[in-house]
């Protein structure tokens, strides 16, 4: 039976692993290749890293980031943040990432799915949505939330997954960094939408909240940051309560 | 010894790399290349496999002579070749993916979309799932029953002789997981991403 994965997510801002509260405040915390490796160890399904502030800054760092880890952690390895173009996530891929996350690029050239599903293969193209409520819909936001595009979340996520997504992380804008549970009036609208994989993002403040994602929000991933990264529990405190919840678990 | 991972523009390779490089530490050399002499003087090959099966046996093609040393290396020398995912699914007489196309015909079989019953089941298969072991299978050495390893693929290998298949895994259906004929070794799931139970079977390869 397929399990369901969770995947600790790390924020790294010049090499170094950060965590917000919606996307500003960073707080400085640990080497992200000791951290994933810590994670992997400990039962993660995926590693998943996000340069935060990729998009504004010089973002090399990431790629020393991404070679060493991977010779590290012999799980799968997602890395997003700043991706532009097909070279970037060539660039990446090549560093030993085994899926990159393509946010911002994804809404303003949708080529860039496209073309890099057929040269690389849906498997490690990931697109991630950052959607925020308005109204009784969600909207796209870029830029690492800053800007709305205005574009219904739901119709994106179709459109993703036609130009060749291999999966979707959806993250709720109003949920990230409050840790009071995933959107999961978002998650269950988008996962029932598409027919590949989606993976929950944003808000989770307790174990519970997995639960909820899975269960509720129909996700086949939940990501959480902070709650392991702060030690509030470990992946495998997480893997051992979900299957308490009779959730199909790797243990 | 000489282990070498093809290396024919199928996509990411580096986390094969990365694996075969960490199991082998400095007992084994790991070779990373499409220079056909060096493939048809190593001991042993691997053949990753990223993509579609069309651009991955187009890739092949593409480099002249290659699939002619490949040929030879397992069917005339016998000598042993893992393939992964992809790599896989080109044993098979032909592939689905994109467009019928020929694949290199060393396992009879086909490969062809995995039904997920009218959406019931999200495609690709990905994350980890587990293997049952329907028979001994050399590189499945020591692996226990119902272990997890990491698929990613929304195809999958029907051969037409069942006794080559090594282990199953459930998902919409069975699906072919591992397979063994003679020489010829394969993993639907990816060995290098499956923890350490994958780099035991990458072990187990690398110690036939």
């Amino acid at each position: 039976m397929l399990k369901n994965r969770i995947i600790p997510c790390l924020d790294v801002k010049n090499g170094r692993v950060v965590k917000g509260i919606n996307f500003v405040d960073l707080k400085d915390a640990g080497d992200p290749v000791e951290q994933a490796k810590i994670y992997s160890d400990g039962g993660a399904d995926e590693i998943c890293f996000l340069d935060i502030t990729a998009s504004n800054e010089n973002r090399d760092t990431i790629y020393e980031v991404v070679e060493k880890t991977s010779k590290k952690c012999f799980v799968p390895l997602t890395v997003g943040g700043g991706v532009r173009s097909v070279e970037d996530i060539n660039k990446l891929l090549n560093c030993g990432a085994d899926k990159v996350s393509i946010n911002t690029a994804a809404v303003q050239n949708p080529e860039v799915v496209i073309e890099s599903s057929k040269k690389f293969g849906s498997q490690c193209i990931v697109v991630a949505i950052d959607a925020k409520k308005n109204g009784d819909k969600w909207e796209i936001f870029t830029h690492g939330g800053r800007n709305n595009s205005g574009m219904d979340a739901n119709d994106f996520a179709k459109q993703m997954e036609d130009s060749g997504a291999g999966e979707l992380l959806v993250t709720s804008m109003d949920r990230d960094g409050t840790q009071v549970g995933y959107d999961i009036g978002l998650m269950s609208k988008i996962s029932a939408n598409v027919n590949i994989p989606v993976i929950a993002s944003g808000g989770v403040g307790n174990l519970d909240h997995l639960v909820d994602g899975i269960k509720l929000g129909k996700a086949s991933a939940v990501l959480a940051a902070s709650i392991f990264h702060y030690g509030k529990y470990s992946v495998k405190e997480a893997k051992e309560y979900l299957d308490s919840k009779g959730i199909p678990v790797r243990i | 010894m000489n282990v070498t991972i093809v290396d024919y523009n199928s996509g990411n390779i580096s986390s094969v790399i990365n694996s075969f490089k960490e199991v082998a530490k400095d007992k084994v050399n790991i070779e990373v290349t499409s220079d056909l002499d060096k493939i048809k003087s190593s001991d042993k090959v691997v053949l990753p496999g990223q993509g579609s099966f069309k651009s991955c046996v187009d890739s092949l093609n593409d480099i002249n002579g290659l699939v002619d040393i490949l040929n030879e290396f397992v069917i005339s020398n016998k000598k042993p070749l893992l393939g992964i995912c992809v790599g896989l699914q080109m044993f098979a007489d032909i592939g689905f993916e994109d467009t019928e196309t020929k694949g290199l015909g060393w396992i009879s079989g086909k490969v062809s979309k995995i039904d997920n019953q009218n959406g019931k089941y999200k495609l690709p298969h990905i994350g980890w799932n587990q293997v049952n072991i329907v028979k001994d299978s050399k590189i499945l050495k020591g692996i226990d029953n119902n272990s997890h390893m990491y698929f990613v693929h929304s195809y999958e290998f029907v051969p037409e002789d069942k006794n080559v298949i090594s282990a199953t895994t459930d998902y919409s259906s069975r699906i072919v997981c591992s397979v063994e004929k003679e020489n010829i070794f394969g993993t639907q799931f990816h060995p290098e991403k499956s923890d350490k139970t994958g780099l035991k079977i990458i072990d187990n390869f690398i110690s036939l």
